[in-house]
């Protein structure tokens, strides 16, 4: 059986048809020509920016096509049976039973009303394939496979009563549950922390070599399917750029495309050393709370110089971004003082100075909700220089085109409006808006974070180059070390909303190091085949998930 | 460009629209056009008391000899201008203080919030009524009473809708730039919100025509001897008794309207929806 291909797609082709008011409607082809096969026991990794066709590649391997869209070429055949050929009867037989689906986001995939385990066995009822108490008992082992806190009782919590990280893994026993042939894997550790993604990594992939099943892993990050998969494809606008085993893509990529993919973490910033000059942004003890009583920061202590770039690492929840809001004025603090260009800033956003507003400027991490959709790119990058500067037509105009030049767009795009603009040349434009205020600081919250990796590569490019030119300071907020490490000239490590470690580059990501910075440090996926093996065994603390 | 936008509107109309959307401007070309369409003079007693339809009188005469179609012509004129500006009043009143609510939060909020509510608690109808029949009755007067008591429904809704927008990172922008708040409802808020708003509008204007017909037939409305659809529903009524259908013809003409109406909002309102998506 081992050597028999389990899953065979031959020159799969998918398309849509847009009907655009006033034009003929036309058909475009999603993905094209894509063919591999897969054994039992398997791992295929599919890889690409979005839009590159992969998550419709994984929903076709259960013959389903996301509304509007059509298989229209090629087969997939499972065992020999063409899937593309069943009636609907055959297809629901083979969905849940043999083909299973992992989605990205587990939290909006249960069902928030049901207990975990009614949820988990419900595709093994379903299709009759075990009495209820064998399935809860079979849920059980799973939960205890996948590494679940208190496995017997696991099954009977509500989707909120546990971390992101456990259901995400209660959603993998969901898909093992009915003892499926074949799982796709849909990004199922994008949206995690990636301390924990490496616990649900390392689950995901002890699973699979339990159970025997094939799997098709969707994401992103080349580094986190070379942990996983045995052959992976590149992907790029629904076209195959590369094909071929785990070592064949990491170490020997043949197309310019996967090269860039595999070296995008090499970018590194020389770190600057410290002036003498006093800080631009003195952040003194300070604690804030939303509701006046639970502290989300506790007593935090940074500073940043002109010029230079401060990173600001940490997990969801612990309090970067809730920091950003007090220094921007957004949440009052308790306690503590910020210190601004040698001024102290008001606790409140209408307290403060025009003046003290301008020079402390903020970039956010959803470009497409921070420009107002209903205004064109100049108005968006000309208000600031007219609210500032009082600077309006033929002047203002002139300096916005200057600043589109300066975000490498140009001035065709002055009149267009942001649902015009790809998500990194949104991103390009809020760093313009920023920019025409002339500040000397700029806040950015994770400005990468929704990008796809090259798209990053190149607005963390244009920002260092900014930086060198106008002498503007960041204060980055991130979870994604690979940036930190890129762009930083001195970091700071939060957690749960304090300071853990705070200082030049060199000195924080140089050992000895705190348990907490050697887990984050130590969980970054890296492009090495057996990364994942190797520091399981060696860490220190666990996640805060478990 | 812009006759493309007016193509492509027109082809996502569907038929019901389409019919609804022809009444509307057969309707608005009579009361733009009233003293050359009207065969009569709406006052002028021109033949017998109910008289029956006829080559010389199209839709009949009323209560009092009057043509009634040259009255209904003539009255369309009244309802569609006073219906028009108490909507148009409640819109720039509700949209004002329910962004202004949503912009502000905290106090402003509840107090307007809770003033809308002291207001709405009371019904609109004997509200009106206790009103109109203390001050005197003019159309300004009407006009004002319908809009302020109509703008409490637009309150409600462009509240809803500028609480949705006012979290977007686009309006906290704005703030942290250091924007007033006129800006930001002007600016931030109002070109997010209208197409909600708009079709809003087209329900509005149907009842405030409900409500202005409802007025008159009251005798609170439009005094006579002007000609407004509701008085006229109200000089006739007294025929149906006698089996005269001439009551009806103008209430014909409110229903006709109204169904109008609603058939375009319906029609523009399940456009904006599914582009709500992508606000």
């Amino acid at each position: 059986m081992s050597d028999t291909h389990f899953l065979e797609v031959n020159g799969l082709e998918i398309s849509a048809r847009i009907n655009m008011p006033g034009e003929p409607s036309r058909k475009i082809i999603l993905v094209d020509n894509i063919s591999f096969n897969l054994k039992r026991g398997e791992v295929l990794g599919l890889i690409g920016e979005s839009g590159a066709g992969k998550s419709t590649i994984g929903l076709a391997a259960m013959s389903y096509g996301r509304s509007g869209c059509e298989i229209s070429g090629g087969s997939i055949k499972i065992e020999g049976d063409d899937i593309l050929k069943m009636n609907a009867k055959q297809v629901n037989e083979i969905r849940g039973t043999r083909v299973a689906y992992v989605a990205q986001s587990a939290a909006a995939s249960f069902n928030p009303a049901h207990r975990i385990g009614d949820q988990v066995i419900e595709v093994a009822l379903e299709h009759k394939l075990m009495s209820k108490s064998e399935a809860l008992e079979y849920a059980d082992i799973l939960y205890e496979k996948l590494g679940l806190p208190d496995p017997k009782n696991f099954g009977k919590r509500y989707p909120h009563q546990v971390s992101g990280g456990q259901l995400q893994r209660a959603m993998t026993v969901m898909a093992l549950c009915a003892k499926p042939d074949l799982i796709v894997f849909d990004e199922p550790t994008t949206a995690l922390d990636v301390t924990t993604q490496i616990e649900v990594l390392a689950t995901i992939k002890t699973a699979i070599e339990d159970t025997g099943v094939a799997a098709l892993y969707i994401t992103h990050d080349l580094a986190v399917v070379a942990q996983v998969s045995d052959q992976i494809m590149v992907l790029r606008n629904g076209k195959m750029v590369e094909y071929g085993t785990t070592d064949e893509i990491i170490n020997h990529a043949q197309q310019k495309y996967t090269q860039d993919l595999v070296s995008i973490r090499a970018m590194e910033k020389p770190e600057q050393a410290l002036p003498d000059s006093p800080a631009i942004l003195q952040v003194n003890h300070i604690s804030a709370a939303y509701d006046g009583v639970n502290k989300i920061l506790k007593d935090v202590t940074l500073e940043l110089h002109a010029g230079q770039t401060l990173s600001i690492v940490g997990e969801s929840g612990s309090g970067k971004s809730t920091l950003a809001r007090v220094i921007t004025g957004l949440l009052p603090q308790m306690e503590g003082e910020i210190v601004f260009n040698g001024e102290s800033l008001s606790k409140a956003l209408k307290d403060r100075v025009p003046e003290q507003l301008r020079d402390l400027q903020m970039i956010y991490q959803m470009a497409d909700v921070a420009m107002n959709p209903r205004h064109t790119i100049g108005q968006i990058i000309g208000r600031p220089i007219e609210f500032y500067f009082g600077i309006k037509g033929a002047e203002n105009r002139r300096r916005t085109i200057e600043l589109l030049d300066q975000i490498e767009l140009g001035e065709k795009y002055i009149d267009r409006y942001p649902a015009e603009l790809s998500g990194g040349q949104k991103q390009r434009v809020c760093i313009a808006r920023a920019l025409a205020a002339k500040p000397s600081l700029i806040i950015c919250d994770e400005v990468t974070s929704a990008l796809d990796p090259l798209v990053a590569d190149g607005i963390l490019q244009l920002l260092m180059e900014l930086q060198k030119k106008h002498n503007i300071a960041y204060l980055f907020i991130t979870h994604d070390l690979a940036t930190v490490k890129a762009i930083s000239d001195s970091i700071a490590v939060m957690y749960q909303g304090s300071l853990v470690r705070f200082g030049q580059k060199s000195a924080v990501l140089s050992p000895p190091f705190d348990d907490y910075t050697d887990m984050l440090l130590s969980s970054v996926p890296q492009m090495e085949l057996g990364w994942l093996e190797k520091v399981l065994s060696t860490r220190k603390m666990q996640s805060a998930d478990n | 460009m812009n006759t493309n936008f007016l193509h492509s509107l027109a082809s996502h109309l569907s038929w019901g629209a389409r019919i609804g959307l022809t009444c509307l401007i057969l309707f608005a070309c009579a009361a733009i056009l009233a003293p050359f369409v009207a065969p009569y003079n709406p006052n002028e007693i021109v033949g017998d008391v109910w008289e029956p339809v006829s080559g010389a009188f199209w839709l009949g005469t009323d209560q009092l000899g009057r043509d009634i179609l040259s009255r209904l012509i003539h009255g369309a004129r009244n309802t569609f201008f006073i219906a028009g500006a108490a909507t148009l009043l409640s819109f720039s009143m509700g949209t004002f203080l329910g962004f202004l609510a949503a912009v502000s939060g905290g106090k402003t909020d509840q107090l307007l919030s809770r003033a809308n509510d002291l207001m709405m608690a009371i019904p609109t109808l004997i509200f009106a009524l206790v009103v109109l029949s203390v001050l005197p009755s003019s159309m300004a007067v009407l006009i004002i009473v319908m809009g302020v008591l109509d703008s409490t429904r637009v309150f409600r809704l462009s509240r809803a809708v500028a609480v949705d927008i006012v979290v977007m990172d686009y309006v906290e922008s704005a703030r942290l730039r250091g924007e007033g708040t006129m800006w930001v409802i002007f600016r931030e808020i109002l070109p997010n919100a209208l197409s909600p708003l708009f079709a809003e509008f087209g329900l509005r204007f149907a009842f405030a025509v409900l409500f202005l017909s409802t007025l008159s037939f009251l005798g609170l409305g439009i005094q006579p001897p002007d000609a407004d659809w509701g008085s006229m529903v109200k000089e006739n009524k007294d025929g149906i008794v006698f089996g005269i259908p001439a009551a009806l013809i103008p209430a014909a003409a409110i229903a006709i309207l109204t169904i109008s109406i609603n058939l375009v909002v319906d029609s523009i309102l399940s456009r904006t929806s599914s582009l709500k998506g992508g606000r």
